[in-house]
Protein backbone atom coordinates (compact mmCIF):
# COMPACT_ATOMS: atom_id res chain seq x y z
CA UNK A 1 0.00 0.00 0.00
CA UNK A 2 1.02 3.69 -0.69
CA UNK A 3 1.61 6.01 2.28
CA UNK A 4 2.53 9.33 2.26
CA UNK A 5 4.07 11.04 6.16
CA UNK A 6 5.52 13.83 6.72
CA UNK A 7 8.93 13.18 8.57
CA UNK A 8 11.26 15.97 10.16
CA UNK A 9 9.24 17.60 8.06
CA UNK A 10 9.90 16.55 4.75
CA UNK A 11 6.99 14.56 2.82
CA UNK A 12 7.83 11.06 1.57
CA UNK A 13 5.60 8.77 -0.17
CA UNK A 14 6.50 4.71 -0.37
CA UNK A 15 4.86 1.72 -1.19
CA UNK A 16 4.82 -0.53 2.20
CA UNK A 17 3.32 -3.76 2.99
CA UNK A 18 0.42 -3.04 5.40
CA UNK A 19 2.89 -5.24 8.44
CA UNK A 20 6.11 -2.91 8.02
CA UNK A 21 6.60 -1.36 11.44
CA UNK A 22 7.03 2.09 11.35
CA UNK A 23 10.36 2.21 13.43
CA UNK A 24 11.23 -0.80 9.95
CA UNK A 25 10.28 2.11 7.89
CA UNK A 26 12.04 4.61 9.57
CA UNK A 27 15.50 2.78 9.86
CA UNK A 28 14.84 1.05 6.70
CA UNK A 29 13.36 2.80 4.25
CA UNK A 30 14.02 6.08 5.13
CA UNK A 31 17.20 5.34 6.75
CA UNK A 32 16.66 7.00 9.97
CA UNK A 33 19.03 5.05 11.64
CA UNK A 34 18.51 7.18 15.46
CA UNK A 35 15.44 5.79 16.00
CA UNK A 36 16.66 2.38 17.83
CA UNK A 37 15.48 -0.92 18.10
CA UNK A 38 15.86 -1.79 21.51
CA UNK A 39 13.21 -5.06 23.13
CA UNK A 40 11.07 -4.66 20.04
CA UNK A 41 8.14 -5.30 22.53
CA UNK A 42 7.18 -2.02 23.63
CA UNK A 43 8.75 -1.95 27.02
CA UNK A 44 12.06 -0.28 26.40
CA UNK A 45 11.08 2.95 24.87
CA UNK A 46 14.42 3.26 22.56
CA UNK A 47 12.50 3.58 19.92
CA UNK A 48 10.13 6.78 20.79
CA UNK A 49 9.24 8.90 18.28
CA UNK A 50 6.91 12.01 18.05
CA UNK A 51 3.52 11.53 16.17
CA UNK A 52 1.35 14.10 15.88
CA UNK A 53 3.68 15.70 18.27
CA UNK A 54 3.24 13.07 21.11
CA UNK A 55 5.62 10.18 22.23
CA UNK A 56 4.80 6.81 20.53
CA UNK A 57 6.48 3.20 20.81
CA UNK A 58 7.41 3.01 17.00
CA UNK A 59 8.05 -0.63 17.43
CA UNK A 60 4.38 -1.18 17.98
CA UNK A 61 2.91 1.24 15.31
CA UNK A 62 2.12 0.13 11.88
CA UNK A 63 3.57 2.44 9.28
CA UNK A 64 0.16 2.10 7.78
CA UNK A 65 -1.04 3.42 10.74
CA UNK A 66 1.32 6.96 10.35
CA UNK A 67 -0.29 7.19 6.54
CA UNK A 68 -0.56 11.70 6.50
CA UNK A 69 0.46 11.70 9.96
CA UNK A 70 3.37 13.79 10.69
CA UNK A 71 6.60 12.77 12.42
CA UNK A 72 9.75 13.49 13.96
CA UNK A 73 12.56 11.24 14.74
CA UNK A 74 15.97 12.11 17.11
CA UNK A 75 17.49 13.62 13.22
CA UNK A 76 14.74 16.48 13.24
CA UNK A 77 15.37 17.67 16.43
CA UNK A 78 18.13 19.84 16.16
CA UNK A 79 18.47 23.37 14.24
CA UNK A 80 20.93 23.69 11.67
CA UNK A 81 23.37 25.46 14.33
CA UNK A 82 22.76 24.15 17.54
CA UNK A 83 20.68 21.19 19.10
CA UNK A 84 17.13 21.18 20.76
CA UNK A 85 17.45 22.20 24.41
CA UNK A 86 16.83 18.70 25.55
CA UNK A 87 19.62 17.50 23.38
CA UNK A 88 21.96 19.95 25.11
CA UNK A 89 20.33 19.35 28.37
CA UNK A 90 22.01 15.50 28.52
CA UNK A 91 25.19 16.91 27.52
CA UNK A 92 25.56 19.53 29.69
CA UNK A 93 24.60 16.72 32.68
CA UNK A 94 26.16 14.20 31.40
CA UNK A 95 22.35 12.28 30.65
CA UNK A 96 23.73 9.46 28.76
CA UNK A 97 26.16 6.45 29.33
CA UNK A 98 25.98 3.97 26.02
CA UNK A 99 23.47 5.92 24.49
CA UNK A 100 21.58 3.42 23.23
CA UNK A 101 18.61 4.29 24.77
CA UNK A 102 19.62 8.37 24.73
CA UNK A 103 17.14 8.94 21.38
CA UNK A 104 14.05 7.70 23.04
CA UNK A 105 15.14 8.99 26.24
CA UNK A 106 15.57 12.41 24.28
CA UNK A 107 11.98 12.11 22.54
CA UNK A 108 10.14 10.79 25.46
CA UNK A 109 11.26 13.70 27.48
CA UNK A 110 10.50 16.64 24.39
CA UNK A 111 6.77 14.99 24.72
CA UNK A 112 6.47 14.98 28.66
CA UNK A 113 8.11 18.57 28.55
CA UNK A 114 5.41 19.82 26.58
CA UNK A 115 2.48 17.91 27.96
CA UNK A 116 3.38 18.71 31.72
CA UNK A 117 3.86 22.58 32.65
CA UNK A 118 5.14 21.56 36.25
CA UNK A 119 7.42 19.11 36.13
CA UNK A 120 9.31 18.35 39.46
CA UNK A 121 11.80 15.32 39.82
CA UNK A 122 8.91 12.90 40.64
CA UNK A 123 7.29 13.56 37.69
CA UNK A 124 10.21 13.22 35.17
CA UNK A 125 10.93 9.30 36.63
CA UNK A 126 7.19 8.85 36.24
CA UNK A 127 6.63 10.53 33.01
CA UNK A 128 10.04 8.75 31.99
CA UNK A 129 8.53 5.13 33.44
CA UNK A 130 8.31 3.70 29.97
CA UNK A 131 11.80 4.52 28.99
CA UNK A 132 14.96 1.76 30.36
CA UNK A 133 17.93 2.43 30.39
CA UNK A 134 20.39 -0.31 30.85
CA UNK A 135 23.34 1.80 32.37
CA UNK A 136 20.57 2.40 34.76
CA UNK A 137 22.31 6.02 34.47
CA UNK A 138 18.55 7.81 35.52
CA UNK A 139 19.98 10.25 37.83
CA UNK A 140 21.44 12.32 35.25
CA UNK A 141 18.81 12.01 32.60
CA UNK A 142 16.41 13.07 35.12
CA UNK A 143 18.47 16.00 35.87
CA UNK A 144 19.04 16.40 32.08
CA UNK A 145 15.15 16.86 31.44
CA UNK A 146 14.41 18.97 34.70
CA UNK A 147 17.03 21.70 33.15
CA UNK A 148 16.02 21.27 29.96
CA UNK A 149 12.09 21.96 31.32
CA UNK A 150 13.63 25.13 32.39
CA UNK A 151 14.92 26.42 29.28
CA UNK A 152 12.63 28.73 27.84
CA UNK A 153 11.05 26.97 24.73
CA UNK A 154 12.69 27.99 20.96
CA UNK A 155 12.09 26.30 17.74
CA UNK A 156 15.23 24.69 16.73
CA UNK A 157 14.57 24.25 13.37
CA UNK B 1 9.82 -9.64 15.19
CA UNK B 2 7.38 -9.14 12.78
CA UNK B 3 3.74 -9.97 12.36
CA UNK B 4 2.75 -12.65 9.61
CA UNK B 5 1.49 -11.03 6.19
CA UNK B 6 -2.20 -9.57 6.21
CA UNK B 7 -4.56 -7.73 4.40
CA UNK B 8 -5.35 -4.06 5.99
CA UNK B 9 -8.29 -1.82 5.09
CA UNK B 10 -9.45 1.40 6.88
CA UNK B 11 -13.09 1.98 6.78
CA UNK B 12 -14.53 4.95 6.98
CA UNK B 13 -17.15 4.16 9.31
CA UNK B 14 -18.51 2.27 11.50
CA UNK B 15 -21.29 0.25 9.80
CA UNK B 16 -18.40 -0.25 6.68
CA UNK B 17 -16.20 -1.99 9.28
CA UNK B 18 -18.90 -3.88 10.24
CA UNK B 19 -19.49 -4.96 6.83
CA UNK B 20 -15.70 -5.84 6.87
CA UNK B 21 -15.79 -7.74 9.53
CA UNK B 22 -19.29 -9.82 8.07
CA UNK B 23 -17.75 -10.53 5.12
CA UNK B 24 -14.53 -11.87 6.63
CA UNK B 25 -15.54 -14.48 8.89
CA UNK B 26 -13.69 -14.57 11.93
CA UNK B 27 -10.67 -14.46 9.89
CA UNK B 28 -10.24 -10.22 10.59
CA UNK B 29 -9.49 -8.45 13.48
CA UNK B 30 -10.53 -4.88 14.45
CA UNK B 31 -7.39 -2.67 14.86
CA UNK B 32 -7.80 0.51 17.08
CA UNK B 33 -4.02 2.14 18.72
CA UNK B 34 -2.97 -1.23 18.19
CA UNK B 35 -1.09 -1.98 21.74
CA UNK B 36 -2.37 -4.89 22.94
CA UNK B 37 -3.28 -6.24 19.43
CA UNK B 38 0.30 -5.69 17.41
CA UNK B 39 2.28 -7.27 20.11
CA UNK B 40 0.48 -10.52 19.87
CA UNK B 41 0.49 -10.26 16.45
CA UNK B 42 4.60 -9.76 16.67
CA UNK B 43 5.08 -12.15 18.89
CA UNK B 44 3.10 -14.87 16.19
CA UNK B 45 0.49 -15.40 18.64
CA UNK B 46 -2.28 -13.57 16.53
CA UNK B 47 -2.28 -13.88 13.11
CA UNK B 48 -5.42 -12.28 11.26
CA UNK B 49 -5.59 -12.22 7.43
CA UNK B 50 -7.24 -8.73 7.78
CA UNK B 51 -6.66 -5.84 9.88
CA UNK B 52 -9.72 -3.67 9.90
CA UNK B 53 -8.45 -0.32 11.33
CA UNK B 54 -11.04 1.76 12.31
CA UNK B 55 -8.05 4.28 14.23
CA UNK B 56 -8.96 7.33 12.47
CA UNK B 57 -13.05 7.05 12.84
CA UNK B 58 -12.61 10.17 15.64
CA UNK B 59 -16.32 10.58 16.07
CA UNK B 60 -15.45 7.83 17.92
CA UNK B 61 -13.67 9.54 20.53
CA UNK B 62 -15.19 11.88 23.13
CA UNK B 63 -16.37 11.74 26.97
CA UNK B 64 -19.59 13.15 27.03
CA UNK B 65 -21.61 14.71 30.40
CA UNK B 66 -25.15 12.59 29.74
CA UNK B 67 -26.65 12.78 32.80
CA UNK B 68 -26.47 10.61 35.19
CA UNK B 69 -23.91 8.79 33.27
CA UNK B 70 -20.18 9.54 30.83
CA UNK B 71 -19.90 8.30 27.82
CA UNK B 72 -16.98 7.48 26.56
CA UNK B 73 -16.07 6.96 22.77
CA UNK B 74 -14.41 3.31 22.29
CA UNK B 75 -11.92 5.30 20.61
CA UNK B 76 -10.72 7.73 23.19
CA UNK B 77 -7.10 7.54 23.83
CA UNK B 78 -6.26 6.62 27.67
CA UNK B 79 -4.02 10.09 27.50
CA UNK B 80 -7.55 11.63 27.04
CA UNK B 81 -9.24 9.77 29.54
CA UNK B 82 -6.94 10.31 32.36
CA UNK B 83 -6.29 14.30 31.96
CA UNK B 84 -10.12 14.61 31.17
CA UNK B 85 -11.51 17.16 33.81
CA UNK B 86 -15.04 15.63 33.38
CA UNK B 87 -14.27 12.16 34.23
CA UNK B 88 -11.63 13.50 36.99
CA UNK B 89 -14.75 14.89 38.50
CA UNK B 90 -17.01 12.51 38.11
CA UNK B 91 -15.18 8.67 37.88
CA UNK B 92 -12.15 9.38 39.43
CA UNK B 93 -11.25 5.93 39.71
CA UNK B 94 -11.58 5.11 35.78
CA UNK B 95 -9.60 8.15 35.31
CA UNK B 96 -7.04 7.21 38.05
CA UNK B 97 -6.75 3.96 37.18
CA UNK B 98 -5.73 4.56 33.43
CA UNK B 99 -3.12 6.69 34.50
CA UNK B 100 -1.57 3.45 35.40
CA UNK B 101 -2.16 1.43 32.47
CA UNK B 102 1.57 0.84 30.37
CA UNK B 103 3.28 4.15 30.45
CA UNK B 104 2.95 7.52 28.63
CA UNK B 105 3.96 6.12 24.85
CA UNK B 106 1.59 3.34 24.98
CA UNK B 107 -1.20 5.86 26.79
CA UNK B 108 -0.88 8.26 23.72
CA UNK B 109 -1.72 5.72 21.40
CA UNK B 110 -4.20 2.71 23.14
CA UNK B 111 -7.94 3.70 23.72
CA UNK B 112 -10.47 2.34 26.22
CA UNK B 113 -12.52 0.65 23.72
CA UNK B 114 -9.39 -1.75 22.10
CA UNK B 115 -8.21 -2.34 25.88
CA UNK B 116 -11.73 -3.90 27.07
CA UNK B 117 -12.18 -5.79 23.47
CA UNK B 118 -9.58 -7.02 24.11
CA UNK B 119 -10.67 -9.10 27.32
CA UNK B 120 -7.27 -9.47 28.59
CA UNK B 121 -7.53 -10.40 32.37
CA UNK B 122 -4.07 -8.93 33.27
CA UNK B 123 -5.23 -5.41 31.92
CA UNK B 124 -6.50 -2.20 35.03
CA UNK B 125 -9.60 -1.18 32.97
CA UNK B 126 -11.70 -4.45 32.84
CA UNK B 127 -11.74 -4.55 36.47
CA UNK B 128 -12.34 -0.96 36.75
CA UNK B 129 -15.38 -1.21 34.47
CA UNK B 130 -16.72 -4.32 36.84
CA UNK B 131 -16.36 -2.12 40.04
CA UNK B 132 -17.82 0.73 38.88
CA UNK B 133 -20.73 -0.84 36.41
CA UNK B 134 -20.23 0.03 33.47
CA UNK B 135 -22.21 -0.59 30.34
CA UNK B 136 -20.79 -1.17 27.02
CA UNK B 137 -22.72 -0.49 23.57
CA UNK B 138 -21.62 -2.85 20.61
CA UNK B 139 -22.75 -2.06 17.23
CA UNK B 140 -23.51 -4.73 14.85
CA UNK B 141 -25.35 -5.10 11.06
CA UNK B 142 -28.52 -5.48 13.30
CA UNK B 143 -27.90 -2.19 14.85
CA UNK B 144 -26.67 -1.71 18.25
CA UNK B 145 -27.25 -3.37 21.69
CA UNK B 146 -25.87 -2.54 24.98
CA UNK B 147 -24.01 -5.00 26.97
CA UNK B 148 -23.35 -5.07 30.91
CA UNK B 149 -19.60 -4.88 32.03
CA UNK B 150 -20.69 -8.17 33.87
CA UNK B 151 -21.45 -10.18 31.22
CA UNK B 152 -19.09 -8.60 28.83
CA UNK B 153 -15.61 -10.69 29.39
CA UNK B 154 -16.49 -14.60 28.93
CA UNK B 155 -13.60 -16.27 28.86
CA UNK B 156 -9.39 -15.31 28.29
CA UNK B 157 -8.93 -12.86 25.68
CA UNK B 158 -12.98 -13.71 25.07
CA UNK B 159 -16.09 -11.13 25.06
CA UNK B 160 -19.65 -10.89 24.36
CA UNK B 161 -18.94 -9.40 21.46
CA UNK B 162 -19.73 -11.06 18.28
CA UNK B 163 -17.55 -11.09 15.38
CA UNK B 164 -19.06 -8.70 13.81
CA UNK B 165 -19.95 -5.99 16.07
CA UNK B 166 -18.01 -3.57 17.29
CA UNK B 167 -17.24 -2.25 20.79
CA UNK B 168 -18.45 1.45 19.90
CA UNK B 169 -19.19 3.50 23.14
CA UNK B 170 -18.53 2.75 27.51
CA UNK B 171 -20.75 4.12 29.83
CA UNK B 172 -20.21 4.68 33.43
CA UNK B 173 -22.50 5.63 35.88
CA UNK B 174 -21.08 9.27 37.70
CA UNK B 175 -20.07 8.68 41.04
CA UNK B 176 -18.46 11.75 42.48
CA UNK B 177 -19.01 11.53 45.86
CA UNK B 178 -18.05 7.67 46.63
CA UNK B 179 -15.06 6.54 47.95
CA UNK B 180 -12.61 4.09 45.61
CA UNK B 181 -9.24 2.79 45.20
CA UNK B 182 -7.25 1.12 42.35
CA UNK B 183 -4.59 -1.55 43.77
CA UNK B 184 -1.98 -1.70 41.43
CA UNK B 185 0.82 -4.75 42.15
CA UNK B 186 4.11 -5.06 39.96
CA UNK B 187 7.70 -5.50 40.02
CA UNK B 188 8.36 -2.61 37.40
CA UNK B 189 6.76 0.62 36.84
CA UNK B 190 5.40 -0.20 33.70
CA UNK B 191 4.79 -3.96 34.16
CA UNK B 192 1.38 -5.69 34.06
CA UNK B 193 -0.75 -5.93 37.24
CA UNK B 194 0.50 -9.23 39.23
CA UNK B 195 -2.94 -8.70 41.05
CA UNK B 196 -5.11 -5.40 40.44
CA UNK B 197 -7.95 -4.49 42.80
CA UNK B 198 -10.77 -2.22 41.95
CA UNK B 199 -13.13 -0.24 44.42
CA UNK B 200 -15.92 1.79 44.55
CA UNK B 201 -17.68 2.74 47.36
CA UNK B 202 -20.87 4.48 47.19
CA UNK B 203 -23.80 2.87 49.57
CA UNK B 204 -23.17 -0.47 47.93
CA UNK B 205 -19.41 -1.74 47.28
CA UNK B 206 -17.97 -2.36 43.76
CA UNK B 207 -15.14 -4.62 44.26
CA UNK B 208 -13.32 -6.52 41.37
CA UNK B 209 -9.72 -8.31 40.57
CA UNK B 210 -7.29 -8.09 37.69
CA UNK B 211 -5.10 -10.77 36.87
CA UNK B 212 -7.34 -13.40 39.39
CA UNK B 213 -8.73 -15.37 36.82
CA UNK B 214 -9.21 -16.29 33.33
CA UNK B 215 -11.38 -13.40 33.25
CA UNK B 216 -11.53 -9.53 34.65
CA UNK B 217 -14.02 -10.70 37.57
CA UNK B 218 -16.05 -9.42 40.74
CA UNK B 219 -14.99 -9.92 43.72
CA UNK B 220 -18.13 -11.26 44.90
CA UNK B 221 -17.92 -12.54 48.21
CA UNK B 222 -16.04 -9.49 49.38
CA UNK B 223 -18.98 -7.84 48.16
CA UNK B 224 -21.39 -9.69 49.82
CA UNK B 225 -19.69 -10.00 53.11
CA UNK B 226 -19.70 -6.08 53.02
CA UNK B 227 -23.37 -5.98 52.16
CA UNK B 228 -23.42 -8.62 55.14
CA UNK B 229 -21.79 -6.24 57.78
CA UNK B 230 -18.44 -7.21 57.60
CA UNK B 231 -15.25 -5.17 58.25
CA UNK B 232 -12.44 -4.37 55.33
CA UNK B 233 -9.99 -6.87 56.91
CA UNK B 234 -12.89 -9.59 57.20
CA UNK B 235 -14.40 -8.80 53.85
CA UNK B 236 -10.56 -9.05 52.05
CA UNK B 237 -10.27 -12.38 53.27
CA UNK B 238 -12.74 -13.55 51.14
CA UNK B 239 -10.60 -12.10 48.15
CA UNK B 240 -10.02 -15.75 46.15
CA UNK B 241 -12.94 -17.41 47.18
CA UNK B 242 -14.23 -19.62 44.03
CA UNK B 243 -11.13 -18.45 42.31
CA UNK B 244 -8.53 -20.54 40.37
CA UNK B 245 -5.68 -17.39 39.82
CA UNK B 246 -2.99 -18.64 37.52
CA UNK B 247 0.57 -19.16 38.05
CA UNK B 248 2.88 -17.43 35.82
CA UNK B 249 6.87 -16.23 35.97
CA UNK B 250 5.93 -13.32 38.69
CA UNK B 251 3.24 -15.26 41.29
CA UNK B 252 2.58 -19.10 41.95
CA UNK B 253 -1.64 -18.97 42.81
CA UNK B 254 -1.15 -19.36 46.45
CA UNK B 255 1.07 -15.77 46.33
CA UNK B 256 -1.67 -14.36 44.07
CA UNK B 257 -3.92 -15.16 46.66
CA UNK B 258 -2.33 -13.86 49.60
CA UNK B 259 -1.29 -10.88 47.41
CA UNK B 260 -5.43 -10.54 46.73
CA UNK B 261 -6.14 -10.40 50.28
CA UNK B 262 -3.68 -7.81 51.03
CA UNK B 263 -4.60 -5.78 48.09
CA UNK B 264 -8.44 -5.88 48.71
CA UNK B 265 -7.91 -4.87 52.38
CA UNK B 266 -5.93 -1.99 51.54
CA UNK B 267 -8.52 -1.15 48.38
CA UNK B 268 -11.97 -1.35 50.94
CA UNK B 269 -9.87 0.92 53.43
CA UNK B 270 -8.91 3.43 50.68
CA UNK B 271 -12.46 3.70 49.58
CA UNK B 272 -13.84 4.01 53.21
CA UNK B 273 -15.13 0.72 54.51
CA UNK B 274 -14.66 0.90 57.85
Amino acid sequence: MKISVTVNGEKRDNEVEPRLLLVHYLRDVLALTGTNVGCDTSSCGACTILLEGQSVKSCTVLAAQADGATITTIEGLAGPDRMHPVQEAFREHHGLQCGYCTPGMVMAAVSLIEEVPDLDEAKVREGLEGNLCRCTGYHNIVKAVLAAAKTPARSAS
Amino acid sequence: MIPAAFDYQRPASVDEAIRLLTDSGDEAKILAGGHSLLPLMKLRLAAPSLLIDIGRLRDLSYITDAGDHIAIGALTRHHEVETSSVLRAQVPLLAHATSQVGDPQVRHRGTIGGSLAHGDPASDLPAVCLALGATFTAAGPGGSRQIPADDFFQGFLETALEPNEVLVEISVPKVPDAGWSFQKFNRRAQDWAIVGVAAVHNGSTGVALVNMASTPVRASSVESAIAGGASAGEAAAHASDGLDPPADLNASTEYRRHLAEVLVRRALQEAGVA
